[in-house]
């Protein structure tokens, strides 16, 4: 498949992830799965996490919003492609707090569960998780890492695909969100309308001035 | 030496909801305005359909002068001090009407003589103590033709309840009276605030659709609201969203005798040896200017207002500008508007798009609208439920206990739940204590290495009682309505708001109020003061339109009287 394709571009992958989106529900685990892995994602250049570190970021967000019978979740979004591009722009203040705390995660995968986080089997990747949650991990003396990287994850996976998160829509999709528009007539704002997903961006309007990161 | 710049009539600090009204009937009259901005314009293109950017990222396209300024805030004066991470205000042309809600309010009567209306029907006890509340030296009818003015200049939409004395149940039944409708009928509703009205009537209450600053047709040549859904902390795409930025501003500058300054940075106010003020110094790109005036109208927001005549010292004032009655800065009060209610229903309420402005409101149980005889508190709040969503915000809906935070069992809760959650805004009377206050922070300064305001203030008693009676109506309402789960949020603390008061409050006595029942300055005569900072009492809606209604009332005020103010 075209995926598997080192020179595959990242609009490309945008386009891939969005075709997911027209697949029957029940259908969506067995699609979804290639796109899980971590081999596809490595292979997209990072612009400010390390290898490693994007390594060990993949798999979190792929536990927080995983990928499940109810569809594709944070790794099919790109969340951690979102949050790697946030870290050289708008969440620059972050990227020390990701290096440290992603560090920190991984060493107490290693002494805890005997393997760095990527490599775990998502059991013991949520026990690892539910330990950096409760503060419980060494050099994580509080929820603060964890916390910060649930609410990027949130905002990589349901913000405008034009920040790179939310890939092929698969975030709105999840929730029901009906999807940007520019003019919403009264139908659209009944009990059961049932807006149907438009899959726009904000800047698929060309009016919109693009922002800046 | 700054750079002395041509004289003016009237300079006005900050083109925003106050001064960005106020430079209309002073242009319309005759006389020559500079309205000297900290920002910049933004125009309907700026402002993309974009929740990470308007929600999450503090407005990164506008000048972030506020951002810098952010007050720092404590509980009391022996508290430790803290500071919140951003600014809720924001600097350009139109200043925070830009992405504001536009909720546009008249007060109500009670609104201007709490103690007086307090006393008389409940006896003098009732005032709660350690509170500095005043009434108002006069009363709706007074401020009722500025707000008609302001209503139809910028354009506000909405049901009346009450002209010259007739009750329209479509409208706010507990009204004041005004003089004819509203220029526009009210925004629509949404199948979910129809649903609210519904169960409204049925518990015997008065829903109504509120009024708001948004065209609901075509108006003054500017298109009727989309409803897209972006309104809430986003600017309008089609302008209908009705900033002086877009009204009154464009209207002054075509009689040629309004000049907008933008990116200008001011830093104090001068005045002369008898104590007059002389004009206005300010900053851009690090070059310092001087904007000579007869007149100054200070208008930045209720903590820059206080900041910038704390910073004002001078031989006459050597405690900073119109504080030799030692009253800038006091009377603060921030909204009692946190203690909020969130439902959730077992139906999809598709929300997902509409405007917090596109709502329905309950004043019931608002200010003095209900018997407080046997209650231990007075005033009360408004109930307002509206149809607005987003997917990041809806994502991080809040799991009423359900489900974990996280992982698949989180992930099937908000796939079902996204649209099912609903949040009251309860805009509830706040009052002034003798200990809630602004002044200058003695340790932080902003990037030219002037201090930042610092409030020292907290909710008291009544506030707690005002907001826990409230949230009791409000789920109430909630679960008239289908709600099977119903959470409440905490009161909060009194740290920078959109809804912020006092510090130049407004009255006759110069010994308790910074400025007369004009706006203009007890002390220092040629300077007026505009925005919620000059209110004493903050009703239980949003201020902006008060602002507005009294910025025109001294505007014209001004206009009337300019041989005696301006000399």
């Amino acid at each position: 498949m075209k995926g598997d394709d080192d020179s595959i571009s990242r609009r490309d992958l945008l386009k891939r992830a969005g075709a997911v989106a027209f697949v029957p529900v029940g259908a969506l685990v067995s699609v979804v799965r290639p796109f899980q892995g971590r081999d596809a994602v490595a292979k997209e250049p990072l612009e400010t996490l390390t290898a490693a570190e994007a390594d060990t970021l993949e798999a979190v967000c792929a536990r927080l919003i995983p990928t499940d019978p109810n569809g594709p979740g944070a790794a099919e979004a790109r969340a951690a492609r979102y949050i790697d591009r946030a870290l050289g722009g708008a969440l620059k203040s972050s990227r020390q707090a990701y290096a440290s705390g992603l560090a920190a995660l991984d060493a107490h995968a290693n002494s805890s569960r005997g393997a760095r986080f990527a490599a775990l089997a998502p059991a013991d990747q949520d026990r690892v998780l539910q330990d950096v949650a409760a503060g419980a991990a060494p050099g994580l003396p509080n929820g603060t890492f964890f916390n910060l990287v649930r609410a990027h994850t949130i905002e990589g996976t349901f913000c405008d695909p034009y920040y790179g998160g939310n890939a092929g829509f698969v975030g709105w999709d999840l929730i029901g969100y009906p999807g940007v528009r520019t003019t919403v007539n009264a139908d659209d704002q009944r009990l059961g309308a049932g807006t149907k997903a438009n899959h726009k961006s904000a800047y698929d309007y060309a009016m919109f001035t693009k922002a800046r990161d | 030496m700054p750079t002395r710049l041509k004289d003016t009539d009237v300079a006005i600090i900050g083109l925003g909801a106050a001064g960005g009204v106020a430079a209309w009937p002073l242009a319309q009259a005759g006389l020559q305005v500079v309205g000297l901005e900290a920002g910049t314009w933004l125009t309907r293109n700026d402002f993309a359909p974009d929740e990470l950017r308007n929600n999450y990222r503090e407005w990164p396209q506008s000048v972030q002068k506020a951002q810098h300024e952010v007050p720092t805030q404590r509980v009391s004066a022996s508290a430790p001090t803290l500071r919140a991470a951003t600014h809720p205000m924001m600097n350009a042309v139109g200043g925070t009407t830009l992405h504001y809600w536009a909720q546009s309010w008249r007060l109500n009567p009670w609104d201007f003589k709490v103690v007086s209306e307090t006393t008389r029907r409940y006896g003098a006890s009732r005032i709660p103590k350690g509170s500095t509340v005043e009434d108002w030296p006069f009363g709706l009818d007074e401020l009722e033709p500025y707000y008609d003015k302001v209503e139809y200049e910028i354009g506000v939409s909405g049901q009346a309840g009450n002209i010259r004395g007739r009750i329209d149940r479509r409208g706010n039944i507990f009204e004041g009276p005004r003089s004819r409708e509203y220029p526009m009928p009210p925004l629509r509703g949404s199948g979910f605030t129809d649903m609210m009205a519904t169960a409204a009537t049925g518990l015997g209450w008065h829903a109504f659709p509120g009024p708001a600053a948004i065209n609901s047709r075509t108006y003054q040549g500017r298109s009727a609201c989309m409803y897209h859904g972006f309104c809430n902390k986003g600017g309008c795409h089609v302008d209908a969203k009705n900033s002086p930025a877009v009204t009154t501003i464009p209207k002054a500058q075509k009689t040629g005798r309004l000049q907008v300054v933008t990116r200008a940075h001011v830093t104090t106010i001068e005045v002369d040896r008898e104590g007059r003020v002389a004009g206005v110094t300010y900053v851009t790109d690090g070059v310092e200017y001087f904007q000579p005036a007869k007149v100054v109208l200070l208008a930045s927001y209720t903590y820059e207002n206080t900041r910038t005549l704390l910073l004002s010292k001078s031989a006459p004032y050597p405690n900073g500008l119109s504080n030799n009655h030692a009253q800038v800065g006091r009377h603060y009060f921030s909204h009692n508007q946190q203690a909020g209610v969130t439902a959730l229903f077992p139906r999809n309420l598709n929300t997902w798009y509409g405007l917090p402005a596109q709502g329905m409101g309950v004043d019931d149980f608002a200010d003095d609208n209900f018997d407080h005889a046997g209650l231990d508190f007075i005033g009360g709040g408004n109930l307002w439920v509206y149809s607005d969503r987003r997917p990041i915000a809806a994502a991080s809906m809040n799991t009423f206990g359900k489900a974990p935070t996280w992982g698949s069992a989180w992930k099937a809760f908000i796939k079902e739940n996204a649209d099912r959650t609903n949040t009251a805004y309860l805009q509830k009377t706040t009052l002034p204590y003798e200990d809630n206050y602004l002044d200058l922070d003695p340790v932080v300064k902003d990037p030219l290495g002037l201090p930042v305001c610092r409030i020292t203030a907290n909710y008291k008693d009544n506030e707690a009682k005002v907001a826990a009676f409230i949230q009791d109506k409000m789920e109430a309402w909630y679960r008239a309505a289908g709600a099977t789960d119903v959470l409440r949020g905490p009161l909060g603390v009194m740290g920078p708001t959109t809804h912020a008061y006092g510090g130049t409050r407004m009255g006759d006595n110069p010994a308790t109020n910074v400025v007369d029942r004009w706006g203009f300055s007890h002390e220092a005569p040629n300077l007026g003061v505009l925005g919620a900072s000059v209110m004493g009492t903050s009703g239980a809606r949003n201020p902006t339109l008060t602002a507005q209604a009294l910025a025109w009332r001294t505007a014209e005020h001004l206009v009337n009287n300019w041989k005696t103010i301006a000399k």
